[in-house]
């Protein structure tokens, strides 16, 4: 299996999905081909919904067609749906409304553009939305399930999505709703939580770390987070890492602290990910590197804590 | 009530209406009086004598739907639905209160028949015309009524609707905007210019008329002209007065989001009851 973007991944499985459900509809707003919910389009033209760039108008409208019964999914970059968070907030979070919204072009993986195009807050801010669930597989196969998963389930969805190509990890049977995936166990010193691309850059950095024979989890859940998952490996291991191309305020290293705390984990916690600061242009892996979350940084971290 | 109420019958509902309006928000102590009787004459209109719906199954597929997306005014559509038999009128009393399920603004989610969760303003449109196109979708004659304040359209997602809905050619979707000119900081005039408000939706290519808001001849032409619109949606600009029935509330922008005490809402109810309302 070849590296792909679970954006490219996402794209075949909702034109798939579309053929065996009528009631999946699909809106974008001037981004379907790189969303790539174009294939849907140019599959089901008439259930296909060319908003223009107005991403508040075609999330308003997504709620309206899920109160008549349709299942919307409506897809943008992450940054700019997270950037109307009032109307996702009012029209699909506060209403129930069954809407799938789908931001692609996640965090520092987004490269060359830059900040602006980079959802690198977006976890954080819909994260505080009651009910609504936030998603972000890690390959090809985790993605084909996501994408299935968030059709069938009733209430509000946010699926994160990568613009870069991403190695196959898991096996078909992998995926299960709101459970983390252990991909690599490991042994009594350390775990590395993560979510999305940087599953593959954890699992890359534990083979560097031999020594300390890591645990590699796959969280692609955020939103109900795992939280038995959380504390067996917080009671199995004497330090947990979060690594997330997101904000490590309000993403997954958050989501994983309340978990500790809340239980009384005395369990140290190392957040990596970007560190309160704002994103930049570059290739994708050099801004890996240099915001620390490629294998070689995540691996020299946990060296230097251990 | 019959099938069809004649013009002096939705004169008379709407009497009701007001009185229940004034009385409901003073005994919540807070709400939006002028922007609710502002619009009381529209919704009369339009639930006693456009919009399909079966008051024992609310949830009816092929009902005509309405969204209020000026949702502070949702007083007014409260003492509708009592009329029209799916809200009880001693429910109307706990407006505003806690665990009452009339919240201050509409929530579709405990009161399923209000359709949308409305207050922040400028979204409601765009959830009309998602319906709009599931209705058209789903190949249903129903159609969609969408209620705006003249302030309320100057948010930049009415205008981000206004340019798609023609796009998508929803004939099914017929607006209102109650252009009352008020808004809670002065007259939408000085506040932020909106004129010529028509001409705006007419070069956005709605089919757009412009009457009397508390007319209900008008009212009903109005709906019947926009119904007969085969290839865009309907915007119908109703002028009208904020606070309107209530002499010391018209045009007075005090009223848009304070509640009478006790002594103005008998006032006010009696000059209601007594006919003053023009």
């Amino acid at each position: 299996m070849s590296d792909k973007a679970t954006r490219d991944s996402f794209g075949e499985a909702l034109k798939e999905l579309g053929a065996e459900n009528a009631k999946i509809v699909v809106l974008d707003a001037d981004l379907s081909v790189s969303t790539k919910s174009v294939h849907f389009g140019k599959a089901y033209p008439e259930r296909f919904f060319q908003m223009g760039i107005a991403e508040q108008n075609m999330v308003g409208t997504a709620a309206g067609l899920a109160f008549t019964g349709f299942i919307p999914f409506a897809c943008s970059f992450g940054c700019f749906l997270a950037g109307r968070y009032e109307t996702i907030r009012v029209s699909v979070g506060y209403s129930k409304a069954n809407v799938k919204i789908v931001g692609t072009h996640s965090g520092l993986g987004t490269g060359e553009d830059g900040y602006t195009q980079m959802a690198l807050e977006d976890i954080n801010v819909l994260r505080a939305l009651p009910g609504l669930t936030i998603l972000q597989p890690s390959d090809d196969i985790t993605t084909r399930a996501a994408v299935k998963f968030a059709a069938a389930h009733v209430g509000p969805v946010y699926l994160r999505l990568t613009r870069q190509k991403l190695p196959a990890i898991h096996k078909a049977s992998s995926f299960e709703p709101w459970k983390g995936i252990v991909v690599k166990e490991g042994g009594t010193e350390v775990a590395l939580l993560a979510s999305g691309a940087t599953v593959s850059e954890s699992l890359k950095a534990s083979e560097k770390l031999s020594r300390l024979n890591p645990w590699v989890v796959d969280f692609h859940t955020i939103k109900p987070i795992d939280a038995n998952l959380i504390l067996k490996l917080a009671k199995t291991c004497k330090k947990l890492v979060t690594v997330e191309d997101h904000n490590i305020i309000g993403g997954l290293g958050t989501s994983v602290a309340e978990v500790l705390a809340e239980a009384g984990s005395s369990t140290p916690l190392i957040r990596l990910g970007v560190q309160d600061t704002y994103g930049e242009s570059g290739i994708a892996q050099d801004l890996y590197e240099k915001y620390g979350i490629s294998a070689g940084k995540i691996a020299a971290r946990v060296q230097e804590a251990f | 009530m019959p099938e069809t109420p004649s013009v002096q019958e939705l004169s008379a509902l709407a009497t009701e209406c007001r009185a229940d309006i004034i009385r409901m928000i003073e005994l919540a102590a807070s709400g939006h009086p002028g922007g609710s009787l502002s619009a009381i004459d529209i919704l009369v209109t339009l639930f006693f004598r456009e919009i399909k719906m079966d008051p024992k199954n609310p949830q009816w597929e092929d009902r005509d739907r309405f969204i209020l997306s000026k949702g502070h005014g949702v007083p007014a559509l409260y003492a509708v639905l009592v009329r029209k038999g799916v809200l009880e009128r001693d429910e109307l009393w706990t407006l505003r209160k806690i665990n009452s399920k009339l919240q201050g603004h509409p929530d579709r989610v405990i009161m399923p028949v209000v359709e949308a969760s409305t207050g922040s303003l400028g979204q409601g449109l765009s959830i009309a015309q998602g319906i709009a196109l599931g209705l058209k979708l789903q190949k249903k004659s129903a159609r969609v009524f969408c209620l705006m304040g003249d302030g309320e359209t100057q948010e930049g997602q009415v205008w981000e609707t206004a340019l798609s809905a023609p796009k998508y050619q929803l004939n099914n979707l017929i607006v209102f905007i109650d252009a009352n000119n008020g808004q809670i900081d002065g007259h939408v005039t000085e506040v932020m210019n909106l004129e010529p408000l028509a001409e705006k939706w007419r070069a956005f290519n709605w089919a757009v008329q412009e009457i009397d808001g508390h007319d209900y001849s008008q009212i009903l032409e109005a709906v019947a002209k926009a119904k007969r619109v085969t290839d865009r949606p309907s915007l119908i600009v109703a002028r009208t007065v904020k606070g309107k029935g209530v002499s010391f509330m018209e045009n007075n922008i005090g009223w848009h989001g304070v509640a009478p005490t006790k002594a103005e809402s008998e006032k006010a109810i009696a000059e209601i009851e007594g006919g003053k309302r023009s």
